[in-house]
């Protein structure tokens, strides 16, 4: 109990300081963001009155503490360039990227690990030389690169899906789900690839070890071995990397949502930088680190029921 | 590290195949057949042949050309990237694992936090920050490897800092800088080396991404993501366009993992 209140400490603590540092890098840009909202004929009145509605005349801290206090009750401001709530811009959106990011970690999930533990149980050297060439091949292919070649191949020539034909899952959720699964199969290959490398590497590890042999002594076979003993040991750094592959799935499907035309986070987040409209760029940041560290906290917790020697650090 | 200083195969394939693309891009600063820029109407997406190794696209520009000025732009873009994420990373890595103390306590906490992240996503953080075009996204892609260099090479600081080599270089005098950089730098080698590799492979795939989005490299540079998202539009109509460009980067990530898997295998060795 002690160390899940610690690590939730030092959740809060992430938190803060990314939401200050989200703050703070776009207050020391250079430019004044009324200049682009009112235009070139902006009276010096006209200005003083937009920066006062805007809170920007008031001083950094109390901008700070006022952006954390509204962004805590789910209010993030104004969009620059939509001129609607933040909240409202994203409401939409959110529902999206966590479908594409869903799908592409189930789809990673249910491939990977039953790849990984057949490659362990079934062990021969032509196979683990085969395996991470493989690995290494597809490994290398990026994912975006991926998502054209499938847009080419299921979208133009076979015409399983219409690209750009992205339905809302609001309309439709099935027909949603089937666009959204040749995005989530491209951001899900490399990361099966990763995956049963690291399965695959973790396992060979544990197998090295003393207690293998004792188990082998007992007059154990190689696959009850591996599934009584082994994994079980095996398992944590696979969850520590499960939530690295969950944080690398939403920036992969930023990239993602750009080339299937989704309209999702990342096309929103795109689109909020070159426009440079802060507001919302803060806002998608700071959501996208409280998933990241609340993904990694709860991969912490899990790992340390697996492992309780992890429960004294 | 030291220990068999055969290459093996991967590194052999690894390396062979790296050469030769870094061959490419060198030679894509030096000469290519045709101007990367220089337009045709009468040569408009002519298919790949003895005239246009990889075709033409879409203004009659010689696409082998333009791939080889990309390759150029996208190795400088991650060496640059990679150097300055690990001159300060390593530097940063080696002071705190090697004192310890609060200070490093208190940093390594922060960097979990930002290892956390995705490195694309800080650079995207950063390229809203600093602004399009090349040196930006050497700049935000340089910030955004630190944390993960950090973490690495203290992690080594802190577990070398504890063995007998360093008690007696203590003992004979040595200064503190001098131990750092002269007797542990180089026996952190097994474990920096790869991550310097694998570093150079995530600034590639980062620097593709950011210039496939648009908020990379600008327009009379030319860069392989750039291609890349060009070359979407005309898919049925010129697909060696998209595959070209796309293999090429293929290619390039392929020779650098192989060398950073078989230096990493010779570590675990």
């Amino acid at each position: 109990m002690r160390y899940a209140a610690k690590k939730l400490g030092w959740m809060l603590l992430t938190m803060v300081i990314v939401s200050f540092f989200a703050f703070l890098a776009f207050q020391i840009i250079p430019g004044d963001p009324t200049a682009k909202l009112l235009g070139s004929d902006a009276t010096a009145e006209s200005v003083a009155a937009l920066r006062a509605r805007l809170g920007l005349d008031q001083p950094f801290f109390t901008r700070y503490f006022d952006w954390v206090y509204h962004a805590l009750r789910g209010d993030f401001g104004t969009s620059y360039s939509y001129l609607i709530p933040v909240s409202s811009l994203l409401a939409g959106k959110l529902g999206v990227t966590g479908l594409l990011t869903a799908l592409a970690f189930v789809i990673i999930t249910v491939v990977s690990i039953p790849l990984g533990l057949a490659l362990c149980t079934y062990d021969r050297p032509w196979l683990r030389r085969l395996g991470a060439a493989v690995e290494q091949i597809i490994m290398a292919v990026p994912a975006f690169f991926t998502g054209i070649l499938m847009t080419l191949l299921f979208g133009l020539v076979l015409r399983w899906f219409t690209p750009g034909g992205f339905v809302a899952p609001e309309a439709d959720l099935a027909r949603s789900v089937g666009y959204l699964f040749f995005p989530a199969l491209s951001i899900a290959l490399p990361r099966i690839a990763m995956t049963v490398k690291m399965l695959r590497s973790s396992v060979s590890k544990e197998m090295e070890k003393d207690y293998i042999l004792t188990s082998y002594s007992r007059g154990n076979g190689r696959r009850a071995t591996l599934y009584r003993h082994v994994l079980r040991n095996a398992a944590v750094p696979v969850v520590a990397f499960f939530a690295m592959t969950v944080a690398d799935i939403v920036a992969g499907s930023i990239v993602m949502e750009q080339v299937f035309a989704v309209p999702g986070l990342g096309r929103l987040l795109l689109h909020s930088i070159a426009n440079r409209d802060y507001p919302v760029v803060q806002a998608i940041v700071v959501i996208l680190a409280l998933w990241v560290v609340l993904v990694n906290g709860a991969a912490d917790l899990l790992n340390q029921r697996l492992d309780p020697r992890l429960r004294l650090m | 590290m030291r220990r068999g200083k055969r290459l093996n195969a991967t590194e052999l394939t690894g390396l062979i195949l790296t050469v030769c693309m870094v061959l490419l891009a060198v030679m894509g600063s030096i000469w290519t057949p045709y101007s990367p820029t220089a337009m045709s109407a009468a040569a408009k997406f002519a298919p790949p042949g003895w005239l246009h190794l990889f075709g033409t696209d879409q203004f009659g520009r010689d696409i082998f050309s333009r791939v080889l000025c990309g390759m150029r732009t996208t190795v400088f873009i991650a060496l640059c990237a990679v150097a300055i994420g690990a001159l300060a990373g390593i530097s940063i890595g080696a002071l705190t694992g090697y004192f310890g103390g609060w200070a490093d306590e208190l940093l390594m906490r922060f960097n979990d936090a930002l290892t956390a992240f995705p490195s694309i996503l800080l650079a995207l953080v950063f390229i809203a920050v600093l602004g399009f075009g090349k040196y930006n996204v050497i700049l935000a892609l340089g910030v955004a490897f630190i944390p993960s260099f950090a973490r690495v090479s203290r992690a080594e600081f802190a577990r070398h800092r504890e063995m007998t080599y360093v008690k007696s270089a203590r003992l004979m005098g040595a200064s503190h800088g001098r131990i750092m950089f002269r007797h542990i730098l180089p026996n952190t080698g097994s474990v920096l080396l790869p991550a310097l590799v694998i570093g150079f492979n995530n600034a590639v795939l980062a620097e593709a991404g950011m210039s496939y989005l648009g908020i990379g490299v600008k327009a009379p540079d030319v860069s392989l993501g750039y291609m890349l998202s060009e070359s979407q539009s005309y898919m049925m109509t010129a697909p060696w366009y998209v595959l070209c460009t796309g293999l090429t980067i293929v290619l390039l990530i392929l020779g650098v993992s192989l060398i950073g898997e078989g230096l990493q295998k010779r570590g675990r060795a």
